[in-house]
């Protein structure tokens, strides 16, 4: 039971009060370039979550029993970029085969998330912070959901953006940034929810 | 003449940050204090100089197929030797940059340069585009990082500016502070070089 717990928090913490894009500044590139509709976004969100999910598996499943078992920490990064980029190519070709529908809806965004920085500190985060395999699972999951999360509702507001009068030199980037910031600001209001 | 174009290029006409808004992970996460953003420029634009130079030596010897994968393994290479580097002489900011540095592997910057410029250019020109892209991203972060310091903490660099009397404003520091600071920056630079073109 008390594991259970210990694992809820995890996820709920990993989600919305580290989560990924606003506390931790990882995964910026997507946030600011595929949030202009919802539906993108969504698929966007949905892919990454799914390879975080396996990356959260299978960096711990390396680091244990490659890396430190044969004292190679120093090709941490080196081998990390590797099986990242094998593992989305990997996820590619699986749902190319077996489910065109999804294939459809992910498809574009699949290969740029090899260059997501979010998926690669992800794996580096969980060998510093040294999670069991199942904390590296959730831990995975929950940066995938909160991910989502954050890029959908982003969105959603910059969809509203378009019928707005917004000055000439702020349009694009620099608006984004401006509502990120704003955003960022509510989701400070849940850093006292959980001391982990 | 073309080596002085080129490097201005980067600086300036394409700047990474300013111009073409790629790289934005560091930028937005360690600027908090001027030396962490000068350290992180300055460790960016040594990994693209070198795997810049790397990669248009042996860009004839890379398959056409297999370029990405090869491109990454080099660009992954350097920034391992940065990351001990650091550790070793400077472990202080090492531990505040701490995953950013490893991250420089999924830098847009370094691998949009080495395939758009340093696979298809010589030597002698890639090394003005990494040293215009690279000083270009390091003075964008040392700004952004001077301002953030200098309004957050009320000093740069360590060194108290703004006295006593000046109450930090704690937001700059926090990620609500780098989203907004850098917004309205990027904002102004389209202002200036808005009036440049008129």
């Amino acid at each position: 039971m008390e594991q259970f717990t210990h694992i809820l928090l995890l996820f709920v913490s990993t989600v919305l009060v580290n989560n990924f894009i606003l506390v931790r500044f990882l995964g910026i590139c997507p946030f600011l370039g595929v949030s202009n509709q919802i539906g993108t976004a969504f698929s966007m969100g949905l892919a990454t979550t799914f390879v975080m999910t396996l990356t959260g598996m299978a960096s711990w499943l390396i680091n244990t029993f490659i890396l430190e078992k044969f004292g190679l920490q120093f090709l941490e990064t080196v081998t990390f970029i590797i099986v990242i980029a094998a593992l989305v190519q990997f996820v590619e070709m699986f749902i190319k085969k077996t489910s065109p529908v999804l294939y459809k809806a992910l498809g574009i965004f699949l290969p740029l998330i090899t260059t997501n920085c979010a998926i690669l500190g992800l794996a580096l985060i969980i060998t510093s912070e040294a999670y069991s395999f199942i904390e590296s699972v959730v831990f995975g999951f929950a940066a995938g959901v909160g991910f989502t999360l954050a890029i959908v509702l982003m969105a959603g507001l910059r969809e509203n953006l378009e019928f707005a009068d917004v000055p000439g030199v702020l349009k694009g980037v620099p608006i984004t940034l401006l509502i990120a910031g704003i955003m960022a600001l509510a989701f400070m209001g849940f850093s006292g929810l959980i001391a982990m | 003449m073309k080596f002085l174009k080129i490097f201005k290029n980067g600086l300036w006409d394409e700047n990474p940050t300013f111009r073409i808004v790629i790289g934005m992970c560091p930028t937005l996460a360690i600027t908090n204090a001027a030396i962490n953003g000068l350290v992180m420029g300055l460790a960016t634009a040594f990994v693209l100089l070198t795997t810049e130079i790397i990669i248009s030596l042996v860009k004839k010897l890379i398959p056409e197929n297999v370029r990405i994968p090869s491109y990454v393994l080099i660009i992954a290479t350097m920034v391992t030797t940065v990351d001990y580097f650091l550790q070793a002489f400077l472990p202080g900011i090492a531990s505040a940059l701490s995953l950013f540095i490893p991250l420089i592997v999924v830098n847009c910057i370094i691998l949009g340069r080495a395939e758009a410029f340093a696979s298809r250019n010589s030597v002698t020109d890639s090394i003005a585009d990494a040293l215009g892209m690279g000083l270009g991203f390091t003075w964008a972060l040392l700004l952004l990082s001077s301002i953030r310091e200098l309004l957050g903490s009320g000093s740069i660099f360590g060194y108290t500016i703004l006295g006593a009397w000046y109450p930090p404003m704690a937001i700059m520091l926090l990620p609500a502070g780098a989203f907004i600071s850098l917004g309205i920056l990027i904002g102004f630079m389209n202002f200036i070089s808005r009036k440049g073109v008129k």
